[in-house]
């Protein structure tokens, strides 16, 4: 039985936690940690698993169109490494105590959520390569600073995640390159899905450092190690050039080069944002929806699975 | 058509179309393990398909590739058989469909090994050791489905007393089956026949299921004549080659 810490207690582990955090130790599961710190992975860590396991939606609208049997293999790798990824983070997060079961049903509830631009709609193919190139590498800005984040097993999560990342987000670029290289309609859809796809993708660093109500104890605990304005920027400066080169224009009349390697962004609309977030998004309900579907679908197949004669042996 | 192209498109029809159907169910699983599961099993499908196709492009040395196998042929071309177009009415009818083909496969790459056609049997020997894991896979879901809980046993039963009838068409012989069995490059599918009735009854005894009395046949996709699914299904999978026909993807 375990007994509740006093107050005097409380301080002293604190004091450790603090120190292990400020000499780059990684917290573990089994080590104490401030009920705060703990609530805030619980939300993150799940968020995180949420937005890979919804993310196989957009892209699985096209496996069954995908025009090539290398673009239809290779979609579908990315999209089984997605789901892999949400089992790596679901793992993550139970060892902070909670079952990937509540998890599941607390995103169905609507109590957790998950990256709000898997609400936008994939349309044309170029879509496919916009969410690789775009959403995933908006995903691997923030991901690689990850890696160095204070709670050990996410950290770890990362490490493994980023390896993956790094080639959807190339696989992506090389759709929209492929494009961009070929007929007027194929480049007529790369531009349309970067004209869709580029604010969503400045969004999911969140809003600006300034309206970012968890930003500071994230950062003072190395949770998240940079702020959402430093990691949008680093996005945007390494995408431009990246757009430029296969011939695509950035959908911001107001994007200037203020030197060689930064670029300014125009105003992004947060009122779109908070609607998006809100549950207002083209299809939070699909999509919100389909996994509820799958997940009661699926009841009967979990019972059997564990009743089975297989499991008794 | 010659025989050996229509043999080789006879598998690999068969690969893609139920590695189609197995990625339409992506992000449709029971729980996340087994979605990552099946796209496993349907990559594998796809990779086989996709080796063979490759060889056939080349046999008419009409500059042909793969990709205009599989999204520039009318469903009439189509060579798969009925089984492995049925669509994925409930997670039972895709498993079903899954092992009944997989015990087919197992049997028939263990043969095909022996091919005279070197492509043919180094291609068997590849698809052999997934072939078996996806054979232990599907076993185990059959008898798990069947010795799970009273749906369960209800749901399996009800996909196997539905899809039985797309089985003997399995071992029916093709022209192409007959002329490739003759010169030492095919599979005796007699031989094949017996194998996959010990599997299945072997399994379904294992599962506590009932093997379906009826032996009535449906039969015709060997021939390009299939169910109304794979128009369906074609439509959807060709329809940007299709619209865009001077388009490089």
């Amino acid at each position: 039985m375990t007994t509740k810490p006093e107050p005097v207690q409380i301080a002293q582990l604190l004091a450790e936690f603090e120190e292990k955090i400020n000499a780059e130790i990684k917290i573990e599961p089994s080590d104490w940690m401030p009920d705060a710190y703990r609530q805030h992975l619980i939300r993150q860590i799940s968020q995180h698993a949420h937005s890979e396991v919804i993310g196989m939606q957009p892209e699985g609208n096209w496996i069954s169109r995908a025009p090539s049997l290398r673009s239809k293999k290779i979609l579908l790798a990315k999209i089984q490494d997605e789901g892999g990824h949400g089992l790596y983070l679901y793992s993550a997060a139970e060892t902070l105590g909670v079952s990937r079961e509540q998890y599941i049903e607390w995103l169905h509830q609507g109590k957790a959520k998950y990256a709000s631009v898997f609400n936008y709609p994939a349309l044309n193919w170029a879509d496919i390569g916009a969410i690789g190139w775009l959403v995933d590498g908006a995903a691997i800005v923030n991901q690689v600073s990850l890696q160095r984040t204070s709670y050990g097993p996410y950290s770890r999560a990362m490490v493994r995640i980023c390896k993956e990342e790094s080639f959807h987000q190339r696989q992506g670029y090389e759709i929209m390159w492929r494009m961009m290289q070929g007929t007027k309609d194929q480049q007529m859809m790369a531009q349309d899905a970067i004209d869709r796809w580029w604010w969503p993708a400045l969004m999911m660093f969140g809003p600006h450092d300034s309206d970012s109500p968890r930003t500071s104890n994230a950062m003072r605990w190395k949770i998240k190690r940079e702020t959402n304005d430093v990691l949008r920027e680093k996005f945007i400066n390494k995408t431009v050039p990246q757009a430029e080169l296969i011939g695509l224009k950035i959908p911001d009349p107001n994007l200037k080069k203020i030197s060689d390697e930064h670029y300014a962004h125009g105003d992004i609309n947060w009122e779109e944002f908070n609607q998006v977030i809100n549950g207002n998004g083209p299809c939070n309900q699909e999509r919100l929806e389909h996994h509820i579907r799958a997940h009661r679908e699926g009841e009967w197949v979990r019972e059997a699975a564990f009743h089975s004669d297989l499991r008794k042996q | 058509m010659n025989t050996t192209l229509k043999y080789y498109l006879q598998i690999a029809d068969n690969a893609l179309i139920l590695s189609h159907r197995l990625a339409e169910n992506t992000s449709k699983g029971p729980f996340l393990e087994e979605d990552l599961a099946g796209a496993n099993v349907a990559l594998d499908l796809i990779g086989l398909a996709e080796a063979v196709y490759t060889e056939a492009a080349k046999m008419e040395n009409q500059g042909q590739t793969a990709d205009d196998l599989v999204y520039r042929r009318e469903e009439k071309e189509f060579l798969n058989c009925l089984l492995s177009e049925q669509p994925n009415r409930d997670f039972a009818h895709l498993v079903t469909r899954q092992f009944l083909l997989d015990a087919f496969n197992y049997s028939y790459f263990i043969a095909l090994t022996e091919s005279k056609d070197p492509f043919l049997s180094a291609i068997a020997f590849k698809s052999l050791k997934e072939v078996t894991y996806h054979l232990r896979r599907s076993s185990e879901w059959m008898i798990r489905l069947g010795t799970g809980t009273e749906e369960s046993k209800h749901r399996i039963q009800i996909a196997i007393n539905t899809l039985w009838k797309f089985t003997p068409e399995l071992f029916e012989e093709s022209d192409a089956d007959k002329a490739m069995l003759a010169n030492g490059c095919g599979v005796n599918l007699s031989d094949i026949q017996q194998q996959w009735d010990q599997k299945v009854n072997e399994i379904l005894f294992l599962g506590h299921l009932d093997i379906p009395k009826n032996k009535f046949s449906v039969r015709g996709g060997k021939e390009g004549i299939h169910t109304e699914h794979l128009g369906h299904l074609l439509a959807e999978m060709q329809f940007l080659p299709g619209k865009y026909p001077d388009a490089v993807w």
